[in-house]
C-alpha cells in the first residue's frame, strides 16, 4: 500500500481504479477515461493532485535564491499572486524538475512533481547554503484541480460572495489567498480552471460539494490525455536530468535577460542554444498522425536531415479524444523533414506541428 | 467485477470462444481484457478468408492507454468479421461477449477446443 491523499476514500466511493503513482495510491480512472476527458473539455472536472509536493520559500534571500535556483526569473512576479512556470536545472543543463512558482503575500510557493519530491528537496537544501531562506514542505495541504469551461462558475457557487467575486476577477496565472485557502488560475489541461490548495481536513467536504455541483471526478489517465493535447510536458517522459530544456520545448521558460543573473546551469544552456542553432541539439516537436493507429512513447521516428537519414523518439504519445486521431511529442534532430514513425516495422508518415494541439476545447494547429 | 460466462471457452491470452450449433466458433476478447485495456479506440480485424493457426496474431486492439495483440484461440478459416467494430470499437468495452465479437472461424481441428480453459480456469488466472 502506498501513500494516500485525504481523498482516497472518496475515490473508492466514486468507483475509481487505483494504481501506484510515484508511491501514491491514485485514481487512474473512474468509469471511462474518454468520458472524463470530454467532461473537462466540455463542462467541468475535478482532479485530486494532492500527491504533488508544495514547498513554501521564505526568508530575506528568498527572491535572490529563487533567481539562482530557477531558469525562469521570479523578478517577473512583480505583484503578489502572480505565477510562473520554470525549470529547475542542474549544472550540466539538465532538468531536475519543472514547477510552478507563485508569489505569496509572504514569500513564495512552489508546486513540484510527486515522483521527484525527495530529489528536489535535497537539491534545494544543497543549493540553499549561504542564503537566508527557509524551505518548508506543506504536506498539510491538499490540491484539487477543477478544470473545464464551467469550472470557475461551479467553484464560485461554493464561495461567499466576496471571495467569489475575487475568484471571478482572477486572471490566468494569478492566485489569491483567503484564510487557509490558496486559489490559483493555473492547471495542466489547456482549459480554464482553478487549482485549490486547501487544508487536508477541508478537502473531502470540498470534493463532495463539487460533485454535487455536477463536477465530474477525473483520473490520472484523462489528466495525461488532456495535458498532451495541450502540448504540456510530463517530467520523466518529455524531459529529465539528461535533457536540456531547449530540447524539451522549454526555451520560453528560460529568462536570458538580465545577462548578469547567474542561474544554475546557465553556462551550459547558453552553449546548448548555440548547439541547437548549429543543428547539434535536437528539439521537441508535436506530431500528428491522422490515419488509424496510436503513437506511443518510445516509438522510433525516422527523418531526413540534409539528405541523411536520422532518428528521433516519441517522448509522449496518445490517442487524442478531442481530435479523434493520434498525437505525440517527439524529440527529433533539428532540421528534420519527411518524418515517419516506425509502427510495428512499417514506416508511417507523420506531420510535424507546434507542440500545442487543443486549447479551450478546439484544435489549434493547421 | 469482470464476468466469465459459463458457456464460453477461454485462452490464457484473454480471448473467448463460443461453439455455435453449426460447428463454427465465434471469438472475441474477455470482459477482463477490455477492462484492463480501458477505452478502445481502434481495432485492426483479420481478413475474411484468411487461414490461421492457433496462437497466431490475428488482430490488434488499441486503447487510449495501450496496444494489445489478439491471438487465434484455435486454427481454421476466418469466415466472418465484425465490421461494425471498425467505426464503433467502443462496442468491445460495452458488450465484450455480445455485439463486441471479433470474427467467426470454421475450425480445422475441433479437438483444439478441449485445450482451452473453462470459465473457472480462466477466472483463476485473471485473479
Amino acid at each position: 500500500m502506498g501513500y494516500q491523499t485525504p481523498l482516497y476514500q472518496k475515490h473508492i466511493d466514486a468507483g475509481a481504479r487505483i494504481v501506484d503513482f510515484g508511491g501514491w495510491d491514485m485514481p487512474i480512472q473512474y468509469q471511462s477515461l474518454l468520458e472524463e476527458h470530454h467532461a473537462v473539455r466540455q463542462h467541468a472536472g475535478v482532479f485530486d493532485v494532492s500527491h504533488m509536493t508544495i514547498v513554501d520559500i521564505d526568508g530575506s534571500d528568498a527572491k535572490a535564491w529563487l533567481q539562482y535556483l530557477l531558469a525562469n526569473d521570479v523578478d517577473k512576479l512583480n505583484e503578489v499572486g502572480r505565477a510562473l512556470y520554470s525549470g529547475m536545472l542542474n549544472e550540466s543543463g539538465g532538468v531536475v524538475d519543472d514547477l510552478i512558482v507563485y508569489r505569496q503575500e509572504v514569500g513564495y510557493r512552489l508546486v513540484v512533481n510527486c515522483g521527484t519530491r525527495e530529489k528536489d528537496l535535497h537539491w534545494m537544501a544543497r543549493q540553499s547554503k549561504g542564503y537566508q531562506v527557509s524551505i518548508t514542505e506543506r504536506p498539510d495541504l491538499a490540491i484539487l484541480a477543477v478544470h473545464g469551461p464551467e469550472s470557475i462558475d461551479k467553484v464560485c457557487t461554493l464561495l461567499d460572495p466576496d471571495l467569489s467575486a475575487r475568484v471571478q476577477a482572477l486572471g490566468n496565472f494569478r492566485a489569491l489567498e483567503s484564510g487557509t485557502w490558496f486559489i490559483a488560475r493555473t492547471g495542466y489541461t489547456g482549459e480554464r480552471g482553478l487549482e485549490l490548495l486547501v487544508p487536508n481536513e477541508d478537502a473531502p467536504a470540498l470534493w463532495d460539494q463539487l460533485l454535487t455541483q455536477g463536477v465530474k471526478p477525473i483520473g490520472l489517465g484523462a489528466r495525461d490525455t488532456l495535458r498532451l493535447e495541450a502540448g504540456m510536458n510530463l517530467y520523466g517522459h518529455d524531459m529529465d536530468e539528461t535533457v536540456s530544456p531547449l530540447a524539451a520545448n522549454m526555451a520560453q521558460t528560460i529568462a536570458w535577460e538580465p545577462a548578469s543573473r547567474n542561474f544554475i546551469g546557465r553556462a551550459t544552456v547558453e552553449q546548448h542554444r548555440i548547439d541547437q542553432t548549429n543543428g547539434l541539439l535536437p528539439y521537441l516537436t508535436g506530431l500528428v498522425m491522422e490515419e488509424r493507429g496510436v503513437l506511443r512513447e518510445g516509438l522510433r521516428i525516422v527523418c531526413d536531415v540534409n539528405g541523411q537519414e536520422r532518428e528521433g523518439v516519441i517522448t509522449s504519445g496518445t490517442f487524442s479524444p478531442t481530435l479523434k486521431h493520434s498525437i505525440a511529442l517527439a524529440r527529433i534532430p533539428t532540421g528534420s523533414t519527411n518524418c515517419r514513425v516506425d509502427l510495428r516495422g512499417k514506416l508511417i508518415p507523420v506531420r510535424l506541428v507546434k507542440p500545442n494541439f487543443v486549447r479551450f476545447g478546439k484544435k489549434v494547429f493547421e | 467485477m469482470s464476468s466469465f460466462p459459463e458457456d464460453l471457452k477461454y485462452a490464457a491470452t484473454h480471448e473467448w470462444v463460443r461453439l455455435e450449433d453449426d460447428g463454427t466458433v465465434t471469438i472475441g476478447i474477455s470482459d477482463h481484457a477490455q477492462e484492463l485495456l480501458g477505452d478502445i479506440v481502434f481495432i485492426e480485424l483479420p481478413k475474411e478468408g484468411a487461414v490461421i493457426t492457433a496462437k497466431q496474431e490475428i488482430s490488434v486492439v488499441e486503447s487510449v492507454k495501450a496496444a494489445s495483440d489478439i491471438y487465434a484461440p484455435i486454427s481454421g478459416e476466418i469466415i466472418a468479421i465484425n465490421e461494425d467494430l471498425v467505426d464503433a470499437p467502443e462496442t468491445v468495452n460495452s458488450s465484450p461477449y455480445g455485439d463486441g465479437w471479433f470474427c467467426k472461424i470454421l475450425p480445422s481441428d475441433p479437438t483444439e477446443l478441449e485445450e482451452l480453459l473453462d470459465a473457472n480456469g480462466y477466472a483463476e488466472i485473471c485473479e
